[in-house]
C-alpha cells in the first residue's frame, strides 16, 4: 500500500478503493466468490432450511489476547450459526473504518480474519468497505452476516427445555469478558488470561451426532449478558425453572480472582467460545463425553436441571450456592462492561 | 466455581448454622450496616440457611445510596462545564439525581471517566493539562486514605489542574443518628468490616453502651458472616452488649492509626445531609483551608442546594431499615436496575438492587 494510514480516498469507491481492497483483503480473503468484485456472490445451495444471520462487532480494544476484531467477527457469526445447528457455509462483512486507521493495524486484521476462515472452513464471499472522518467511528467497525444449511430433523429452540432435562457447558465461562476488560482497562495481574474465541460448529455437530434426534434441546452461546442471561432466556422461552450448582460452573481460578477484585460475577460476563447445551436427561453422559472428546469441550460439565413451575411460579433460576444456600440468578442490567463484543 | 478458601466452606458453614439455632432461643433482629454485607448475605443465599428466629435488616451503609439528589445534581452540573473531566467510581454513574444522572450527561456529551482509584484521576490530570479533573470522593473511612494521600500527593507536585468533589462520610455518626431518635428496632449490629479496619472495633463501643447493642465487626465471606451472627445471637441471649471483632485477620481493636492521620491531614469533620438520616452533626468531611484549591466547591463555587427526592421513592426509610424494598410501591415496577428511581437500586452496594438481583 502506498500510504500507511487509511485515507477518506479509500473509501470513495474509485482507484484507491479498488487498491486497498486488492492488496490488504483479496490478497489475504481470496475466494472464487470474492476475487470475482461483483456487487453480489452467487452461491450454489443445497437443499433445506437455510440459516441466516447477521451480527456487528465494535470491541474495544480491537487487539486483545486471544483475538482480534477480525476473528471474533468470524467465530461469532460462525457461531451464531452453529447454535441453530446450522453447517455454516458463507460469511459476509462490512467493514467502516476511520479515517487514519493504521494500514498494518488493518492488514492485521485482515490475516487475522483469512486465518480464522481458513481455520474454520467457510469464507467470507461478500465484502464491503466504507471509510468515515476521523473521529466519526472508534477505528474499525465490523457487521457480518452468515447463512448456514440446517440438516433435516434437527429442531433446536430456547423453547424446548423440559423438566428433566439436563444444563452443561462446554468449558470455562468468564474468559473473554474478563481478558477484554484487563486489556481495556490496562490491569496487569498475574494471571494468563486470552479470550476463547472460537468457531463451535464441529462442536456442536459431534454433539448432534452423538445423541438420537430430538435428544438436544437446543445450544447457546453466552456472549453479552454471559451465562446467566442465556439461562434467564431458555427459561422465559421454555416456561421452567432452572437450577444450576455453583460448584458445578467451570471458571478458572485467575478469572475468579480478577472477577473478586473488581466486584464482577463471571456468571455475566462475556464469553466467545463456549455454549450451553440442553438435552434430554437420559443423554447427560453421552452429551458430556461428546463434549470432551472435542479439543473445544474438554472442560465441559453438568451445571443444572431444568425444572417444572409449581403453581403460579414464573420463570425462573435458581442457584445453589458454593455453601448450601440459594439464590436467584438474574438476567443482566445495566452496563458493566460496554463494547464487549 | 471452587470457592478455594475455608471461609466459604459448606462444612464450616453448616456447623455455624447448628451454632447459631442453639442460640438463637427467641426472635432476634439484626442490622448488617454495610451494603457489601447485604449484597455478600443474598450472593451466597445466607439468609435461607438462618433459623426463622434470626432475621436480618439493612442499613444505610452504602455511600452512594446516602448521597442527596441534590449533590449528584451538583456533580451532573460539574460534567458538563467546559474543559471539566469528571472522574468517578463506577457507581455513581448510574444513580438518578433530581432529574437526569451522570450517564445521560456523558450520552449529552459531558466529560467522564470512569476509575479505579483517586490515584488514576491525578494521573489524568497529570497527563492532560487542559482540562481540569474532579474527583468524585464518596465513600466511607475505608476510602478517604487514599483521597487525602492523592491530595498531598497533588500539592507536593503542584498539579494545578486537579480538585476533589468531597461527598465523604462517616459511620459512627450515622449510626447515632439512627439509633437515638425513633430508629428500627433492631437486637443488634453487624458492623461493616472494611469500615473498621480503618476506625477500629473500638469506634463503636459509645453506640453498644448508648443504645444497649451489641456489636459485632465481621468480614464478608459467607463463614465470617455467619460467625458474626452467631456471636450477635449469643450476646443477646446472655444478655449483653459488648462490642466483639469477628474479623480479627483484618480488623484491629485501635484501627490503622496512621490512616486516620492522613486523612485528619487533609480533611476536617463538618455537618453533612446523608438520604434518609436528613442533616447529621460531623458526618461528612470537608477539605481543609490548607488545601482549599483542591476542594471542588471551593474552585466552583458550588453553593448547597435543595432538591426534592422523587416521589415515591422509598430509598430514605430503606436506608433506615425502617422499610424492606418490597414495601416500597415503585420495587421492581417503575424502579429497577436498569431504570431507577432511587440510590438503592442502583448502586452496587444498594440494598434494593440485592432484593431485586438475588432475592425473588
Amino acid at each position: 500500500m502506498k500510504t500507511d494510514r487509511v485515507l477518506l480516498d479509500h473509501g470513495s469507491g474509485g482507484l484507491a478503493t479498488r487498491e486497498l481492497v486488492r492488496e490488504v483483503f483479496l490478497s489475504r480473503l481470496s475466494n472464487p466468490s470474492l476475487s470475482r468484485l461483483e456487487d453480489s456472490a452467487v452461491l450454489d445451495m443445497p437443499g433445506g432450511r437455510i440459516a441466516y444471520t447477521t451480527d456487528s462487532y465494535v470491541v474495544d480494544p480491537v487487539f486483545f489476547p486471544g483475538g482480534d476484531i477480525g476473528s471474533l467477527a468470524v467465530h461469532g457469526t460462525i457461531n451464531d450459526l452453529a447454535m441453530q445447528g446450522a453447517r455454516p457455509l458463507a460469511l459476509s462483512m462490512g467493514l467502516i473504518l476511520e479515517e487514519g486507521l493504521g494500514m498494518e493495524e488493518l492488514d492485521r486484521i485482515a490475516r487475522s480474519i483469512a486465518r480464522a476462515c481458513g481455520e474454520a472452513g467457510v469464507d467470507v464471499v461478500a465484502a464491503d468497505t466504507k471509510v468515515v472522518p476521523r473521529g466519526k467511528a472508534d477505528k474499525i467497525f465490523i457487521n457480518t452476516s452468515g447463512i448456514g444449511i440446517v440438516a433435516e430433523g434437527v429442531d433446536l429452540g430456547s423453547h424446548l427445555a423440559s423438566p428433566g432435562d439436563v444444563v452443561v457447558v462446554s468449558g470455562f465461562i468468564g474468559d473473554h469478558g474478563t481478558a477484554i476488560l484487563m486489556s481495556r482497562e490496562g490491569l496487569t495481574f498475574d494471571v494468563d488470561i486470552h479470550s476463547d474465541s472460537a468457531p463451535l460448529h464441529t462442536l456442536v455437530e459431534t454433539v448432534l451426532s452423538a445423541c438420537p434426534k430430538g435428544a438436544v434441546r437446543l445450544f447457546r452461546d453466552p456472549t453479552r449478558g454471559g451465562l446467566a442471561t442465556v439461562l434467564n432466556e431458555v427459561a422465559q422461552a421454555s416456561g421452567v425453572h432452572i437450577e444450576i450448582d455453583e460448584e458445578a460452573v467451570p471458571v478458572r481460578d485467575g478469572v475468579m480472582s480478577v472477577c473478586e477484585l473488581l466486584g464482577l460475577e463471571p456468571m455475566y460476563l462475556a464469553n466467545e467460545g463456549k455454549c450451553v447445551v440442553v438435552a434430554d436427561g437420559k443423554y447427560a453422559s453421552g452429551v458430556l463425553e461428546a463434549l470432551k472428546g472435542h479439543v473445544l469441550g474438554r472442560d465441559a460439565a453438568v451445571i443444572g436441571r431444568i425444572k417444572g413451575l409449581k403453581g403460579d411460579e414464573k420463570p425462573i433460576v435458581t442457584m445453589k450456592t458454593s455453601v448450601g444456600g440459594s439464590r436467584v440468578v438474574s438476567i443482566l442490567s445495566g452496563e458493566p462492561l460496554p463494547r464487549i463484543c | 466455581m471452587k470457592g478455594s478458601n475455608l471461609y466459604r466452606n459448606p462444612e464450616v458453614v453448616q456447623a455455624l448454622v447448628k451454632k447459631i439455632r442453639g442460640v438463637a432461643n427467641r426472635p432476634m433482629r439484626f442490622m448488617e450496616v454495610c451494603g457489601t454485607h447485604t449484597m455478600s448475605i443474598f450472593r451466597y443465599g445466607i439468609k435461607g440457611l438462618l433459623p426463622r428466629e434470626i432475621s436480618l435488616i439493612s442499613g444505610p451503609g452504602c455511600p452512594v445510596c446516602v448521597t442527596p439528589a441534590a449533590q449528584i445534581d451538583q456533580m451532573i452540573a460539574l460534567s458538563l462545564r467546559g474543559g471539566v473531566t469528571v472522574a468517578t467510581f463506577g457507581d455513581l454513574v448510574r444513580v438518578p439525581g433530581s432529574r437526569s444522572s451522570l450517564a445521560e450527561a456523558r450520552a449529552m456529551g459531558a466529560g467522564l471517566q470512569v476509575v479505579y482509584s483517586p490515584a488514576d484521576a491525578l494521573e489524568m490530570a497529570m497527563k492532560d493539562g487542559s482540562k481540569t479533573v474532579v474527583f468524585l470522593g464518596i465513600g466511607f473511612e475505608t476510602t478517604t486514605p487514599s483521597v487525602a494521600a492523592t491530595i498531598l500527593q497533588a500539592a507536593r507536585n503542584r498539579v494545578r489542574n486537579f480538585c476533589v468533589f468531597s461527598s465523604h462520610k462517616l459511620m459512627p455518626p450515622a449510626l447515632h443518628a439512627l439509633f437515638s431518635d425513633s430508629g428500627p428496632r433492631v437486637d443488634g449490629l453487624l458492623c461493616p468490616g472494611h469500615v473498621s479496619t480503618i476506625i477500629g472495633a473500638r469506634a463503636y463501643v459509645p453506640v453498644a453502651q448508648a443504645y444497649g447493642l451489641p456489636c459485632v465487626v465481621a468480614g464478608f465471606e459467607p463463614v465470617d458472616i455467619l460467625q458474626g451472627i452467631y456471636m450477635l445471637a449469643r450476646q443477646v441471649a446472655e444478655g449483653r452488649n459488648d462490642v466483639e471483632n469477628a474479623y480479627a485477620r483484618a480488623v484491629t481493636w485501635q484501627g490503622n492509626r496512621r490512616a486516620r492521620k492522613v486523612t485528619a491531614r487533609v480533611f476536617e469533620p463538618v455537618p453533612a445531609r446523608w438520604r434518609g438520616l436528613g442533616d447529621v452533626d460531623a458526618s461528612g468531611l470537608k477539605i481543609k483551608e490548607e488545601f482549599r484549591e483542591f476542594d471542588a466547591r471551593e474552585r466552583f463555587s458550588l453553593k448547597e442546594t435543595e432538591a426534592e427526592e422523587p416521589s415515591g421513592c422509598k430509598c430514605g426509610q430503606v436506608i433506615k431499615g425502617m422499610a424492606l424494598p418490597t414495601s416500597c410501591p415503585l420495587f421492581s415496577r417503575s424502579c429497577t436496575p436498569s431504570r431507577p428511581v432511587g440510590p438503592c437500586m442502583v448502586s452496587g452496594e444498594g440494598t434494593c438492587a440485592a432484593y431485586y438481583k438475588y432475592g425473588r
